[in-house]
């Protein structure tokens, strides 16, 4: 880290007009992360940026960094390909619920089992935005919209749950309005070493507008979610009075007092699928924060260091070998 | 392990110029190895040679039946020859059913090596036979050796500490003996080979080097045959040094080169498919070779995971077969629109949909210029023999390089799986491919063209040049999204402009025979060799046949144009319904383009190719 390499978030808006509707999640998303990756004290040279299609996907458009706006549903493929050639890049990943859960669904749990070390931000809006209005794999059973008149049939996925069953080593949930939770969150990702996975509740505006004012307006917040922070017990509450704690095999509410200790860093995901599975909108809090934050080897990590040892026992390879081997004879 | 007598010192040896011989059997009964090592033999003999295995797309279907048969064709010569042969002089037939699926194509008089072991009640059940096709009458006319290798091989194996389910796995060795008799090749190629490849076994390497020399001293002494032959090395092939190659390994070695040449290392995206497997498993292993390989999750991932290393400077390579082709044509738009090097290999086998993964068809030509959403061009450069795979690689490499763009590279299963011998090169024959990544941020926009329409290669960690890419239309220059009319029209115009333009980097293909006359034979692919057999054969019998072969098949090289003006037909023989035809006929409308499909899922016999030229040529 050198001192040269200190950026401000001016340095990483690109030239180009931000095109989201007035009032989109996304705007908060770009601000916040443009502050984080600016503090991150890596050279601007060194970012890049990858997209699939959606209205999240026109991120690395606004971003000074390296970038590539893919196509739908891809861009953890891209990701791959892109950390095996220069491991040294610092590589996110901006997807939505659309491009990451339902089209590119294989090659995200493909990317989180290999642990390739990029972070990966889901803007999660529950709708299809780009497209106008259809219902995604997270919208809720029974939601009404364009594409389902009498509503829809699709059980939608946790993202959060889905993640942590690839087995991702980091896993977390933040929520667009809430900047200084989502910079806590992002540091935390971009510090991690391996696949972040970040779920953002991003509200769209036009089509889904208030999807998550339930948990996530600013008036409920306090009570209505519980922020996981390795290390701390598990409190919430505008007096932090209240508290959940693992018994048996479930999350139940309890005092502060009586509050678990989260604990993020242990090897079996089990404990943070039981924060996961809470239902948003049931009785308890809705968790965000770090659900999961384990080390484990990278995949690109590993190639290269497989490639290195191969080479350190046979010698560097020449290709005249390669073309002159087997059997061969001399024609005269 | 020494033979026993000279060989054939009791009977006639015969030279003979060519011979073609077919093994068939289960698929469990080991016929490729025993053919591969038959071939191996041959060239270390100094024969020329072409192979073509033929086997089901199961890897064991039902033993004994009829779609469990497994084959292996081998022509060898002391002259210089382009085929595997069109009909075998010898074949040996390990079942009933190996028997009846080949017997059709062996010539009139041919030997035909039968194993009477497998030939009980129950063997000919499973072939669905109802008579034994070596008493019915079916064997008239051919000479039929008749040995029960089952018993003789556990004769010969009485006191190995094998199982005797082990020792009936020796079968294929005691048949490769007598083959190796029957033609006089030498023993030690094979049983060096066996000493290295269970190594870790002494028993099996001893079983089967003894089953081996008891199947060729049984040659010798039993007199099963009239005599033995031999086909002296070939003194046609130009100096230098050879070896066997099979379509795939010289894809893989093309590949290797291109990357050497260019002084980039290599990344190969891929998921496996038959029949491009094998270019994955060789690169795999090439880890000492700055070879990165990355096996995805998906035919799409792996195309996808390339188009990104070609971005960070890789020279990017995704394989596959025909329908992963298909599923990577959406990425592959991206390629065309970003203007990233890479080369796509397709290793074709006969569709639609799954097709017949196994068998030969050369139908993905369309897929390859057209088969893309938009005004999306590719180059694409056929191979047209496994030995031409290894240039045809390294020229796809060079022209992805050279002009920024993805390339077309197409094999087909009977390259990929055909081998023949390959001259070396020599390394300073190889040509450099050069490449250039900017650096400099002054004046530097990622869309600004040069002279040759290429935009820059700028790679992601470059200070100053921090810029994005995407499947948007894209402003001239500037790069950045834009939709303007004439803009969209520009761009499209550069794109087809650049790939276009690549005419004038390739060299006329030259034609062999007459330069003007009655017909013209144009082939493209693995069609070459049929093609430059049957023409030879036209020509010599006084027709006016000539014959050319395109490697490039998009862009068209410059100059056919008038060459097709000398010649009053061109006929075009593919294994397709007459893609390239179609293309001629729309590109060069002015001349008389005749088609010749064939779609069995096999190459084209030189035989019939000659039928063919005469019937037009007595019209
Ligand atoms: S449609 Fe929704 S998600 Fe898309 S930009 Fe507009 S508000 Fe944002």
């Amino acid at each position: 880290m050198t001192p040269e390499a200190t950026l401000t978030k001016k340095d990483l808006k690109s030239d180009q007009e931000v095109r989201w509707c007035p009032g989109c999640g996304d705007y908060a998303i770009l601000n916040c992360v443009q502050g984080v990756v600016a503090k991150l004290g890596i050279p601007r040279e060194n970012v890049m940026f990858v997209s699939g299609i959606g209205c999240s996907s026109r991120f690395p458009y606004y971003m000074n960094t390296y970038g590539f706006h893919t196509i739908h549903g891809r861009a953890p493929s891209f990701a791959s390909g892109i950390k095996i050639a220069n491991p040294d890049l610092s590589v996110w990943i901006v997807t939505g619920d659309g491009d990451a859960l339902s089209i590119g669904g294989n090659h995200l749990i493909h990317i989180l089992r290999r642990n390739f070390d990029v972070n990966i931000l889901l803007f999660n809006n529950e709708i299809y935005g780009l497209t106008k209005g259809q219902y995604s794999p997270t919208s809720k059973r029974g939601a009404v919209t364009k594409a389902s008149p009498y509503g829809s049939l699709d059980n939608p996925f946790n993202p959060i749950s889905l993640a942590l069953g690839a087995g991702a080593t980091f896993v977390a949930r933040t929520i667009d309005s809430d900047q200084k939770h989502m910079a806590r969150v992002l540091e935390a990702a971009a510090a991690h070493k391996g696949t972040s996975f970040v779920e953002v509740y991003q509200n769209c505006v036009i089509f889904n507008d208030g999807a998550f004012d339930d948990v996530a307006d600013k008036k409920v917040r306090s009570d209505r979610t519980v922020d996981l922070v390795p290390g701390e017990p598990i409190v919430y509450g505008k007096e932090r009075d209240k508290g959940l704690r693992i018994e048996g095999f479930g999350v139940e509410a309890c005092a502060a007092s009586d509050a678990s200790v989260w604990n993020a860093g242990i090897p079996s995901p089990a404990p943070a699928m039981l924060f996961a599975s809470i239902e948003r909108g049931g009785e308890l809090p809705d968790p965000i924060g770090i659900f999961r934050s384990v080390d484990a080897p990278c995949y690109e990590d590993d190639l290269h260091a497989q490639m290195a040892a191969v080479t350190e026992k046979k010698g560097p390879g020449k290709l005249e070998d390669l073309i002159y081997a087997g059997d061969t004879w001399e024609v005269k | 392990m020494t033979q026993t007598k000279e060989p054939g010192a009791e009977l006639p040896l015969q030279v003979q110029e060519d011979v073609t011989i077919r093994f068939a059997g289960d698929s469990g009964d080991g016929m490729q190895i025993t053919g591969n090592q038959f071939t191996s033999t041959s060239a270390v003999v100094g024969n020329d040679l072409a192979t073509f295995p033929d086997f089901p797309a199961e890897i064991r279907a039902p033993a004994g039946t009829r779609p469990g048969v497994s084959g292996f064709q081998l022509h060898f010569s002391s002259k210089d020859i382009h085929t595997p042969g069109d009909r075998p002089d010898a074949l040996v037939a390990m079942n009933p059913a190996a028997l009846v699926v080949n017997i059709k194509d062996l010539k009139p008089g041919g030997i035909v090596v039968v194993n009477e072991g497998n030939f009980g009640a129950n063997d000919l059940k499973k072939a669905k036979l109802e008579t034994n096709p070596i008493e019915d009458g079916t064997l008239e006319g051919y000479r039929v050796i008749v040995v029960d290798i089952n018993k003789r091989v556990a004769e010969a194996l009485a006191d190995s500490p094998l199982s005797s389910k082990e020792v009936q796995r020796c079968k294929n060795f005691y048949t490769l003996g007598l083959m190796y008799w029957l033609y006089s090749r030498p023993l030690e190629p094979t049983m060096n080979w066996l000493a290295k490849k269970f190594a870790k076994r002494p028993e099996l390497v001893e079983a089967n080097q003894k089953a081996l020399q008891a199947g060729y001293n049984a040659g010798d002494i039993h007199e099963m045959f009239q005599g033995q032959y031999q086909v002296p090395a070939c003194n046609d092939l130009p100096a230098g040094t050879y070896r066997n190659i099979l379509g795939n390994q010289a894809i893989g070695l093309g590949l290797v080169a291109g990357a050497a040449q260019s002084g980039l290392d290599l990344f190969l995206g891929a998921y496996p498919i038959t029949p491009a497997t094998d270019i994955l498993q060789q690169l795999a292993a090439y880890k000492n070779h700055n070879v990165m390989t990355f096996q995805a999750e998906d035919e799409i991932a792996a195309v996808c995971a390339t188009i990104g290393a070609a971005f960070c400077g890789k020279l990017a390579v995704t394989s596959s077969s025909g329908p992963g082709i298909a599923l990577k044509t959406e990425a592959l738009g991206l390629a065309v629109s970003v203007e990233l090097p890479m080369v796509i290999v397709n290793v074709q086998r006969a569709g639609p949909s799954t097709g017949m993964p196994t068998k030969v068809e050369q139908a993905d030509l369309y897929q390859s210029i057209f088969g893309r959403n938009g005004e999306a061009p590719i180059p694409v450069v056929a191979a047209s023999s496994p030995a031409d795979a290894f240039d045809c690689a390294l020229e796809a490499c060079r022209i992805a390089l050279e002009y920024m763009t993805p390339v077309f590279l197409l094999s087909d299963n009977y390259i990929a799986n055909g081998s023949e011998p390959w001259k070396l090169p020599r390394m300073e024959e190889l040509p450099k491919i050069e490449v250039k990544f900017r650096t400099d941020p002054e004046g530097f926009q990622p869309f600004l063209r040069d002279e040759k329409l290429r935009r820059p290669w700028a790679l992601p960690g470059t200070p100053g040049l921090e810029h994005r890419i995407g499947g948007l239309e894209k402003e001239d220059g500037s790069g950045n999204v834009c939709y303007d009319p004439q803009n969209h029209q520009k761009m499209t115009q550069y794109r087809q402009d650049k790939v276009l333009s690549i005419r004038d980097s390739i060299e006329t293909p030259g034609v062999e025979g007459p330069e003007s006359g009655d017909l013209l034979v144009l082939g493209w692919g693995g069609t070459k060799g049929s093609i430059t057999s049957a023409t030879n054969t036209c020509r010599e019998a006084g027709l006016s046949v000539a014959n050319m072969h395109l490697r490039h098949l998009w862009p068209l090289p410059n100059g056919l144009d008038a060459i097709f003006g000398r010649y009053k037909a061109v006929l075009i023989p593919e294994i397709n319904m007459g893609q390239l035809w179609r293309v001629l006929r729309s590109e060069y409308p002015e001349h008389n383009f005749l088609s010749y499909p064939k779609v069995q899922g096999k190459p084209f016999m030189a035989s019939e190719l000659v039928e063919r030229i005469k019937s037009i040529l007595e019209k």
